[in-house]
């Protein structure tokens, strides 16, 4: 293999699993605050073709960016009133809003199948691009894996290090103290569905602008559902996220490393080895009751209601 | 008396509260003093709960203001309370297993708390200074009960504290602990701050309190000085002159083994949970024998492999009346003739979906409410009716739900559901927990009636009064260990919270007795 393949496989890596990356991100932020919003497929498809329309009728990959997380924030608030408001259950209501917004996506951007725009173009950064191996992988890439990079670094420091973090985790794992130590409940999970649904919009928007620049109907291809999987595999933990993130982002793109090596290997067989790594990981997950019940959210997927 | 003494710190007047079918407060007024430790003393289900609520800015009142050193102010949520320097330390505590010491009360304090460093030397001077120590970078989730508790108050001392209220804080002590809380609440109390102790446990109001307001079913029925009054007095305030208060039952000593548990050891699955280490107790028919200790100690384990929830693979560790059963499933052992009160009411007393019918079938399908595989509606319905009437069981009839029924009504149901089969062995957990007393009597007499049909009975429980006065035998659990079981008029409390604290040890002539 020489270093060229392998300076591009490091470099499709990346690029493939920062949409991964930016919707678990969010997820897990959301999911920190004990909300379960299996919706993530559906906000990302309303990003994507929310965020593809309006660039390719402003002629303005900024505005479709901010539009496309604007999109994922109203789908999330969908999620939001229907769990926090009216107590719905968190994991038929995100079941709901992914079906919901596949077809609403599917609907809105009917007309714009197979319109080209634009995409957006890499930025190189001077000197370090050059590096050997690394250089494209980390310093070749476009605006946005490198926003995603910061908002690594932003939510593993405000998940570890911030005093709303801690509020964050104390609510995902025992609302109820929360509330009785005057602790906002509802505010708290608010923002982190709000937050969910921002990097999962973002996360559609960078799929139809900057890694296919083009709309196709369901293009997001189950990668909501990997994002939920690689929170389980990552353990909640912001930094395997991003791990977990690259190496799924390695997994489907490696047929085409196989095929690089000579061998044809089906890519569907190997589309499956994210779920089967999360399998795994769950298994040595719950094979120690201790680890299982301290490692997830305690109040994970249960709704709240204020008393009295 | 001072001509111009200070407003009391915390006056209310007139709050009332209504909830669905229920006035939790009727026109309540309540004054606490600059220093002063009052009590509020009242039965479960009498309103202390919501009362405190109300001061704590988590329930809004229908009626009534509240006056903070004399001013009329609202209360409106916990953050507000703890602004004015209301602290509270709740009966089910309000920590973050999964969160150190430091963090539980950064949370707590908002954004006063600073850096967490700093903090947890606060944390360290103030628990040292109260005699509490606990060690800021620990998690919750390795804390015992007691230490929670302490977590709780320290949490509340760190700030400018003025007001103290604290929902029957002694429930998950021991004896000693307890003494050791008021000798910190005294200190507190001395240098001015306000204490509203919350109880149904009239020793210790005694033993405590400078002013004592009564609650009976949501109003103000008394109010007293506790060092002048005897208990029995301030009991009639509480449950009203119509219902007995005390009574003693005559003890008895069976001879028959009829459940023995031998060397039994268990290894908790769950992080949370308690390993049994070599269990050895043998109950005889015709006695009730009394376990205590402080929740969390293994008694959950302990029942659960005596219902047949947890399995041993050596049957012969439980046995009943000589058949081996520890590997037998519930069914199995129900069908023996075993009765089950477990500790948790709703989820595994009870169905809390099903109606009273269904939940009575539940468990009373072995006694003649099935007939050829089908369910004999009609005498389920009986069955249910008479658990119902019997034990004074308040509900809207065999048709309502489980949980729709109160704490306590709900537990009436449940024991009333396992006595009326007439098991040979009963094991209760906390067998009146939240019933007012007259019902907790009608329990005992019923426990007592069945001891003396021959069952044999174990029961399992927080409280030790009630224990000293049902059991026959007593003796307790400490970290999944048992100690000595001796005949009740042998033993005493302060020998029982020394076995509840895991002193095992005999006193010193007694020692010399067995050699």
């Amino acid at each position: 293999m020489d270093i060229d393949l392998i300076t591009n496989i490091l470099y499709a890596m990346i690029r493939t699993g920062t949409p991964l990356l930016i919707v678990a991100l969010g997820e897990l932020v959301c999911e920190k605050s004990g909300v379960l919003n299996l919706g993530q497929e559906g906000m990302m498809l309303m990003g994507a073709v929310v965020g593809f329309i309006v660039t390719l009728l402003s002629g303005s990959l900024l505005l479709g960016f901010i539009l496309a997380m604007v999109a994922g924030v109203l789908m999330s608030l969908i999620f939001g009133l229907i769990t926090m408001e009216l107590s719905a259950n968190q994991v038929a209501t995100g079941l709901a809003l992914t079906i919901f917004g596949t077809g609403l996506s599917a609907f809105i951007g009917s007309e714009f199948v197979g319109k080209p725009i634009e995409g957006l173009d890499p930025v190189f950064i001077p000197v370090l691009t050059d590096l050997p191996i690394i250089g494209r992988m980390l310093f070749g890439q476009d605006l946005i894996v490198y926003l995603s990079f910061i908002l690594f670094g932003a939510v593993y420091w405000f998940i570890n290090y911030s005093r709303p973090g801690l509020v964050l985790k104390a609510v995902g794992e025992n609302p109820h103290a929360a509330n009785a130590i005057g602790l906002p409940v509802f505010k708290t999970r608010y923002l982190a569905i709000i937050f969910g649904g921002a990097m999962a919009g973002l996360a559609g928007g960078y799929l139809s602008l900057a890694y296919t620049p083009l709309w196709a109907e369901n293009m997001s291809a189950g990668r909501g559902w990997i994002a939920l999987a690689l929170v389980v595999f990552a353990s909640w933990k912001a930094e395997r996220v991003l791990l977990g993130a690259w190496l799924f982002g390695l997994a489907s793109i490696l047929h085409l490393v196989f095929q690089g090596l000579g061998f044809a290997v089906s890519p569907n067989l190997l589309a499956i080895l994210p779920y089967l790594a999360t399998v795994v990981v769950l298994v040595i997950l719950s094979s120690n009751q201790t680890r299982s019940r301290l490692v997830a959210p305690m109040s994970l997927g249960n709704p709240f209601h204020a008393r009295g | 008396m001072k001509q111009h003494s200070p407003p009391p710190r915390l006056s209310l007047r007139g709050i009332t509260k209504q909830y669905p079918g229920c006035l939790a407060n009727d026109d309540v007024h309540l004054d606490i003093a600059p220093a002063e430790i009052h009590a509020l003393l009242g039965e479960n289900g009498a309103g202390k709960s919501t009362l405190m609520k109300v001061i704590y800015g988590l329930v809004k009142p229908d009626r009534g203001e509240v006056l903070w050193d004399g001013l009329p102010i609202e209360v409106k949520d916990p953050a507000q309370a703890r602004k004015m320097g209301i602290g509270m330390v709740f009966q089910h505590f309000s920590l973050f297993e999964t969160l150190t010491v430091t963090e539980n009360i950064a949370l707590a304090l908002g954004d006063d708390a600073g850096a967490l460093d700093q903090l947890a030397e606060k944390i360290r001077t103030v628990s040292e200074k109260y005699g509490m120590t606990i060690n800021p970078e620990r998690e919750i989730h390795t804390l015992s009960v007691g230490e929670r508790q302490r977590v709780e108050i320290v949490r509340c001392l760190v700030q400018n504290i003025k007001l103290l209220i604290l929902d029957e804080p002694t429930s998950v002590l021991t004896p000693q602990e307890v003494d050791s809380l008021f000798i910190t609440l005294r200190q507190l109390a001395s240098e001015g701050c306000s204490i509203l102790f919350i109880s149904h446990k009239l020793n210790e109001v005694k033993a405590l309190c400078h002013n004592a307001t009564v609650l009976r079913a949501g109003r103000v029925s008394g109010e007293c000085v506790p060092a002048e009054e005897d208990t029995t007095s301030m009991a009639k305030l509480m449950v009203g002159d119509d219902t007995p208060v005390s009574t003693t039952y005559p003890k008895k000593l069976g001879s028959t083994p009829l459940l023995c548990i031998s060397d039994l050891n268990l290894h908790s699955d769950d992080p949370f949970g308690v390993h049994l280490k070599h269990i050895n107790l043998t109950v005889n028919a015709g006695e009730i024998v009394g376990i205590a200790g402080v929740a969390g100690n293994g008694q959950e384990e302990l029942l659960a492999s005596l219902s047949g929830e947890h399995l041993c693979p050596d049957g012969k560790t439980i046995t009943f009346a000589e058949d081996a059963v520890a590997d037998l499933p519930p069914d199995q052992r129900r069908r023996w003739g075993l009765g089950f009160v477990p500790e948790e009411r709703l989820g595994r007393g009870a169905v809390p979906e099903m109606s009273l019918t269904e939940n009575a079938l539940l468990t009373g399908f072995l006694s003649g409410l099935l007939s050829k595989g089908m369910v004999a509606w009609k005498k389920a319905e009986t069955f249910a009716d008479q658990i119902i009437d019997q034990y004074r069981v308040k509900a809207a009839g065999r048709h309502a739900q489980a949980d729709s029924l109160s704490g306590g009504n709900l537990q009436k149901f449940i024991i009333g559901r396992e006595i009326m089969q007439n098991p040979k062995i009963l094991i209760a957990a906390h067998p009146t927990w939240g019933v007012d007393i007259g019902a907790a009597t009608a329990i005992h007499k019923a426990l007592i009636t069945l001891r003396d049909q021959g069952a044999a009975i174990l029961v399992v429980s927080e409280d030790i009064d009630e224990l000293f006065l049902i059991s026959d035998r007593i003796g307790a659990i400490c970290n999944g260990a048992l100690s000595p079981v001796k005949p009740t008029p042998e033993s005493s409390i302060q020998e029982l919270g020394r076995m509840m604290a895991g002193d095992f040890s005999q006193s010193a002539h007694e020692g010399s007795a067995t050699l």
